[in-house]
């Protein structure tokens, strides 16, 4: 019931961004973005309880309405009502934004290596090439800094490029494209060229692949001025992060998980796209924040099963937005549980963790009870030995005894 | 096709083989530049090489200037290489390139200007040669010798002036400066600060170009993209990587390569393998062609059977000029490495004097007509610095105005808006 309810909840605000007439109706389309995947993923359905009440919120879905999103007008908003959604797997679900969103606008084309006839190293672009041709979904030859260079200059003459990193860690030859180029060229120009490209691929620890094949790349991108970034998790939110990436003028890093490409999910018939900006709430509780993303989310979850047990109650979020921070929604809870817990798959020197706990300590210091706690994976290559690697990143015990001490 | 393998194996220094206008000042023709060990060294390598007729089919033509020349003749007894307006227009474009620069060099010297500067005195031939065959669409990428591909391809002085002063007025606001030129109207993709970051953009330029007229079916879409760049870049990876993937898709692209023979304080001799970097292209399937730099009227020569053959959609094109800097790599480049008789040699074959020379000579101008000309760039070259020099700074304001395209990438501040909804932020005082 929730998720038909959802379901019309949220055509009516993506199809239309006058009409809405009462503020409580803005709120709840606020929420879709936010909390839908409560309904999901996490068996509790209320979400209510979150003490949302400023106009400012209203305000800002309803320019996500209009900027972000522009689903076709001629949807009509009371077929959704019956239909009962699909199910599929997170790298389907990234495909089947990706191809949405080619099929919307022909200016969208993908760039990478084994894009097209093989159909992307983890198939996220399978079957686009026989639909859309070879110069759409361009394979390009082993050239990395080349044809990320390629697909800047093909932005700014008016292309959607999306850059495939086989592996993201390959990305690391495109550094100066991605910096220099990407990042900084809309600057530099003084604001005539825009760089609408968006640069995804697997990254992360994965099983056992060796240092260069498990890089934990976002704190080396995220101080890349002009540079947007974002860590899909679900399937949901990887289909409607791809389209927001795809929609937004800011070049925007879309981090997606090698572990996590076969995560399965049902998910709206409907047209949706998500808010780049967004953090996403997880599981609201009362007692500590755990901000997280990508991979860890689900060794959180997994922690959080064994807090409950044990009597605790934390808030769990999913920041999503790796830059810039969503600290709306991650002040909210701070206010509310007075307690932090960061857990992330990333370096702990200069990691997300690290900006995260300084913007935290810098807007809500007055509300923290007790130090932010950073739970990083460690300063060492990724090694290669599964017990090793296992060390390497934060694992769900630890996550719990993070907790127990915080709330001590 | 046999013709093009014997060039490969035979390339007996094509700049021999060019109607040169004065021989004797040629480089090549100059004896220690044939002694060399470098050129030596390739000579033997190339005896070694064997090449099969099925490559020799296969390999594409390599068009030497001289043959394009020679075709021209048989055309056309009159000789002439270009008539009296276009003359009148490369001339002006030169000598805008040169008195522009050389009044940036003054600026600079007085404080009005900082940074690095690299100034383009000597290499004008090719800038005006390339850039003045161009339609308005068609795109420039260039380096950080920028200024004057951008004058060039019509952005005007006050605009680059300004920018290179840092004022608001500039074509980038203020925000580039002297490496960073940019004009979406004039389809100047930007002067590009690093070695060879330019060339992809350019080829991607170039891809953006063929999507339009096959994937868009804008069938009218026949732009074309020029990439400038120098000899050292030649030796960086992503000219070999964009040389492949512009000639595997046939890219409307033409690479020019302004071989001013030194990066820096690097010789071009002690660091390229294979010095005549022509040659690169047939081997990555594309023609390439060597022309004298420092003669306008060659390069616009090459330029016009290069851009015509991306334009009809046959593919790219690798040009060598071999050209000249008559200034220091910046204007804080002490310039102490260059052999003075090496610096006089080229400054004897000045690319201007040279078409002035030919303009009266062939009597398309009269001297009167190419003073008239000068005095007019004067005046603009003036114009422009008054007018850089009364424009106001930036303001504080535009600090934070195109970090992002889409502001909201600046994110959602604590109190739920988002950050570039802040008043601060349109002041430039938002903490960020």
């Amino acid at each position: 019931m929730a998720s038909i309810f959802q379901g019309v909840g949220a055509t009516t605000a993506l199809s239309s961004s006058t009409s809405i007439d009462t503020k409580k109706f803005q709120l709840s389309s606020r929420r879709f973005f936010s909390v839908r995947r409560a309904s999901f993923v996490v068996v509790r359905s209320g979400g209510d309880k979150r003490d949302s009440g400023s106009n400012r919120i209203g305000g800002r879905a309803d320019q996500l309405v209009t900027n972000a999103v522009a689903t076709k007008a001629d949807t009509p908003a009371a077929s959704t009502a019956s239909k009962p959604g699909h199910e599929l797997l997170l790298f389907e679900a990234l495909r089947e934004g990706l191809e949405e969103e080619m099929e919307r606008d022909a200016h969208v084309c993908v760039i990478g290596e084994d894009v097209g006839h093989y159909g992307g190293s983890y198939k996220v672009t399978k079957g686009l090439a026989d639909k859309y041709g070879d110069l759409r979904v361009l394979d390009t030859p082993i050239a990395e800094n080349s044809f990320t260079g390629m697909g800047i200059g093909a932005a700014m003459c008016g292309l959607r490029p999306i850059i495939e990193g086989m592996n993201m860690g390959f990305l690391l030859l495109a550094f100066n494209q991605i910096s220099n180029n990407c990042g900084m060229l809309h600057y530099t120009s003084g604001g005539q060229f825009k760089i609408p490209v968006v640069i995804r691929g697997p990254g992360g620890v994965g099983r056992q692949l060796g240092a260069e094949h498990s890089q934990r790349l976002e704190s080396y991108f995220q101080s890349i001025p002009g540079i947007q970034m974002v860590a899909c998790s679900t399937p949901y939110n990887a289909k409607g992060l791809m389209k927001a990436a795809i929609r937004s003028d800011n070049p925007v890093i879309l981090f997606e998980h090698v572990l996590l490409y076969n995560l399965k999910e049902r998910i709206p018939d409907e047209e949706y796209v998500l808010n780049l900006e967004e953090a996403e709430m997880v599981r609201p509780g009362e007692h500590v924040t755990i901000l997280t993303y990508s991979r860890m989310r689900y060794h959180v979850m997994q922690a959080a099963k064994t807090l409950v047990n044990k009597g605790y109650d934390p808030e769990v979020i999913d920041i999503r937005s790796l830059k810039p921070f969503d600290l709306y929604t991650i002040g909210n809870s701070i206010k509310k549980t007075h307690r932090v817990l960061i857990v992330e798959e990333c370096m702990r020197t200069g990691g997300i963790g690290a900006s995260l706990t300084a913007a935290i300590t810098e807007n809500f210091h007055d509300y923290l009870d007790a130090p932010i706690v950073c739970l990083s994976s460690q300063d060492v290559p990724t090694p290669y030995a599964g017990t090793l690697e296992e060390w390497t990143v934060v694992q769900p015990p630890q996550i719990v005894a993070a907790v127990e001490q915080l709330c001590r | 096709m046999a013709f093009a393998g014997a060039k490969i194996i035979q390339p007996s220094l094509p700049l021999i083989h060019t109607t040169t206008r004065s021989p004797d000042n040629t480089l090549l023709s100059d004896p220690s530049f044939l002694s060399s060990p470098f050129l030596g060294s390739t000579r033997t390598l190339r005896l070694t090489q064997s090449i099969s007729p099925a490559q020799r089919r296969s390999a594409s033509p390599v068009v030497a200037v001289s043959d394009v020349f020679k075709e021209k003749k048989l055309k056309s007894n009159t000789n002439l290489l270009l008539t009296k307006e276009e003359g009148l227009q490369v001339y002006e474009d030169m000598i805008l390139g040169r008195a522009f620069e050389d009044m940036c060099a003054q600026m600079y010297y007085r404080g009005k200007m900082f940074g690095f500067v690299h100034l383009y005195n000597g290499q004008e031939a090719v800038s005006s040669g390339f850039i003045k065959l161009l339609k308005k669409e068609d795109s420039v990428v260039s380096t950080y010798r920028d200024h004057v591909h951008a004058l060039s391809k019509g952005v005007p002085a006050r605009a680059v002036m300004s920018e290179l002063f840092g004022k608001k007025t500039g074509c980038c606001r203020g925000q580039g400066g002297s490496m960073h030129m940019f004009s979406a109207e004039h389809n100047v993709l930007g002067g590009f600060a690093f070695i060879g970051e330019g060339i992809p953009v350019a080829t991607g330029a170039a891809f953006a170009s063929k999507y339009r007229r096959e994937v868009l079916k804008e069938a009218d879409c026949d732009h074309v993209t020029l990439a400038f760049f120098g000899d050292g870049t030649c030796n960086n990876g992503q000219f070999f990587e964009c040389l492949n993937m512009a000639a595997l898709w046939k890219l409307p692209i033409i690479f020019v390569v302004e071989n001013n023979l030194w990066a820096i304080g690097m010789s071009h001799l002690r660091s390229t393998s294979d010095p005549e970097i022509w040659k690169k292209g047939p081997a990555f399937g594309m023609p390439g062609v060597h022309v004298d730099g420092m003669d306008v009227l060659k390069v616009r020569e090459v330029a016009k059977e290069a851009i015509g053959r991306a334009r009809r959609g046959e593919g790219p094109t690798l040009v060598e000029c071999e050209t000249y800097r008559f200034r220091g790599h910046s204007l804080a480049d002490p310039d102490e490495l260059r052999d003075p008789a090496e610096k006089a040699r080229y400054a004897a074959r000045d690319p201007i004097t040279a078409l002035k020379k030919y303009l009266i000579e062939s009597k398309l101008a009269n001297e009167a007509e190419l003073k008239a000309i000068e005095k007019k760039i004067d005046e603009v070259v003036e114009d422009a610095v008054e007018f850089a020099d009364e424009s106001p700074a930036p303001s504080r304001s535009q600090l934070l105005e195109n970090v992002f395209a889409d502001p909201r990438g600046f994110g959602i501040g604590p109190d739920g808006s988002y950050r570039c909804e802040d008043p601060k932020f349109t002041q430039g005082t938002a903490q960020v």
